[in-house]
């Protein structure tokens, strides 16, 4: 029996590799976190408490006789699976990062948690291994980071201050408390017993918690999917810590396969935004011009137009792309837009969607309200494949996107945005900018696109003039 | 210290990178959100230190543990399939 043990955690090991190989592909993606799921739910039944010498397999958790411990185990399993699968279902597609954000915070709070009681447990008596004592200081400091710093990010999706929150110093500060951290964990390693350890520790995660806050404040909402990603590596780095902590080799591997990929994909979103990762942790991007957006240099004017006559270029139009953007997640415009897309191939207009990387609140925030209204997904088109045809486009719908249209990225150089990959509007034949108003977008810069010839601007709230237009369409 | 786990844990962090390195970026949030259901696994680490919880304290914050550990498991794998449930290709 003893033997199978490894056996299974292989197997499981298998599973959750095989369910993020096919997460990372449209066809197989639901199949991926599927079997990711049956994976964590064998290594659930064959759980076996920590093998008390090497070579030597635990008992199996299950089989144990049954006591008030496991009666608090079953009870806590129950009301996280209420909360969680309340949180899951009742989130509007919207707000999922958020709903991410505090899922992640959770299990960053779980692995801080861990990680302390072990500690804790081990520092009235044994003497315990440095590298031990290391793994369960480290899950405790990135887990609780996480927690505290997923309760911010999840803040800031919601609209509580969104803006950065910087002071001059702050980057030193926020070093220099990490240092203490550092140091701290430094001494503990060594020194892993008795009063002065307990106290250390408790100081410890006091100050962890409190750097995820300050490391989050000066980050602006825009960024949030960066942060939300990193910390979810964290978090996963914090698992793996515990799994060496606890001698469990089925966390060690799933939380270390989050952690590197989730660093993976930290980096991946920063390059279609170029920029480092440590100018958007440290930058402190928009800060300085937020909300005002300096008019400076921008030739041209801004040319309004109507419904009726928009609605026009796009009926009698060969080829529409549509550029969604967070405009279209905040007025819930997606099922118009699917309505307007229908209605336009209907009478023939190829139209199809071009979709930025960094579109929204979330790397695919896009593609997943678009799904969500049934647009089928070979007709999002990413941006690397469309730019080049975009000036065989006849007219291009900008609904409520902003900086990832803005040719300022290519054109200005003194721009915050530029170099970063952009969807080039300016270069279709015509482009309609669906917007509220005239507002800067979240890098809170100047958008050269809404001043060119050939741009037009349709004021008012996404989901109304939509609805406008596709009557008008179906007018004509 | 056990260097078999070390060696699982290096070759885990290749398999990390190596496995996600192609995918397109529409799949990138319920990529994210999956990875995030994956580390629930945290889950299991709450449930073995509960089990040998002994004063009170230890069972309070085990019990915190589980409850966090099992929200981030469950609500993790449900909102993945949620988003995932909305790219049925449709004709």
């Amino acid at each position: 029996m003893s033997s199978i043990v490894p056996l299974i955690s292989i197997g499981v090991a298998v599973l959750f590799i095989i369910g993020i190989k096919f997460l990372s592909s449209p066809k197989t993606a639901r199949l991926g976190n599927l079997v990711a799921a049956a994976g964590m739910f064998i290594a659930f039944w064959a759980l076996h408490k920590p093998s008390p010498a090497p070579g030597i397999v635990g008992d199996p958790v299950w089989t144990l006789s049954w006591n008030l411990n496991y009666t608090l185990i079953a009870l806590g399993i129950v009301i996280g699976l209420i909360l969680g699968t309340f949180g899951a279902y009742s989130v509007k597609m919207t707000s999922m990062p958020q709903m991410v954000a505090l899922f992640n915070g959770l299990g960053g709070g779980a692995a801080a948690l861990v990680a302390s009681l072990e500690f804790l447990k081990d520092a009235r008596g044994f003497q315990v291994e440095a590298f031990i004592a290391g793994s369960m200081l480290f899950a405790t400091l990135i887990g609780s980071l996480s927690f505290s710093g997923s309760i911010i990010a999840y803040l800031k999706l919601e609209g509580k201050f969104e803006k950065p929150h910087t002071f001059p110093g702050q980057n030193v500060l926020n070093g220099f408390i990490l240092l203490v951290i550092l140091g701290l964990c430094g001494y503990l390693t060594f020194n892993a017993s008795g009063g002065n350890a307990i106290t250390a520790f408790i100081v410890m995660f006091s100050l962890a918690l409190f750097f995820g806050i300050a490391m989050v404040m000066p980050i602006g909402g825009a960024d949030m999917p960066v942060v939300i990603s990193l910390l979810n590596s964290f978090t996963g780095l914090a698992v793996a810590a515990d799994g060496f902590a606890i001698n469990n080799l089925a966390m060690v591997v799933a939380g270390t396969l989050v952690g590197s990929s989730g660093t993976l994909l930290t980096l991946l979103m920063c390059k279609a935004m170029n920029r480092p990762v440590t100018n958007v942790l440290f930058g402190a991007f928009g800060s300085s011009g937020g909300g005002k957006a300096a008019n400076n240099g921008v030739a041209g004017s801004v040319k309004p137009i109507q419904a009726d006559e928009a609605a026009l270029l796009l009926a009698y139009a060969q080829r529409v792309v549509v550029v969604p953007g967070y405009g279209m997640a905040v007025a819930q415009a997606q099922h118009q837009v699917r309505e307007l897309s229908d209605e336009l191939g209907k009478r023939g207009v190829e139209v199809q969607f071009a979709i930025h990387p960094v579109a929204g609140r979330m790397p695919g925030h896009m593609n997943v309200l678009l799904a969500e209204a049934n647009v089928p997904y070979d007709q999002l088109i990413e941006m690397e494949q469309i730019n080049p045809s975009m000036d065989r486009v006849d007219v291009c719908l900008v609904i409520g996107a902003n900086d990832v249209v803005n040719p300022a990225a290519r054109e200005e150089k003194s721009s915050p945005i530029y170099g970063m990959p952009i969807i080039e509007a300016d270069r279709c034949k015509a482009t309609i900018v669906m917007k509220r108003s005239m507002a800067a977008g979240f890098a809170g810069i100047e958008n050269h696109l809404f001043y060119k010839d050939n741009t037009r601007m349709l004021f008012g709230d996404a989901k109304a003039s939509l609805n406008t237009l596709v009557a008008a369409v179906k007018a004509n | 210290m056990d260097t078999n786990v070390l060696f699982i844990f290096i070759l885990a962090v290749f398999v990390g990178f190596e496995v996600i390195s192609k995918v397109p970026s529409m799949l990138h949030t319920p990529l994210m959100s999956g990875t995030n259901a994956i580390h629930g696994i945290i889950l299991f680490g709450g449930i073995l230190v509960l089990a040998d919880a002994g004063s009170v304290l230890e069972r309070v914050l085990g019990f915190i543990a589980v409850i966090f550990g099992s929200a981030n498991v469950f609500g993790g794998f449900m909102v993945t399939d949620r988003m995932l449930q909305m790219f049925k290709k449709k004709k």
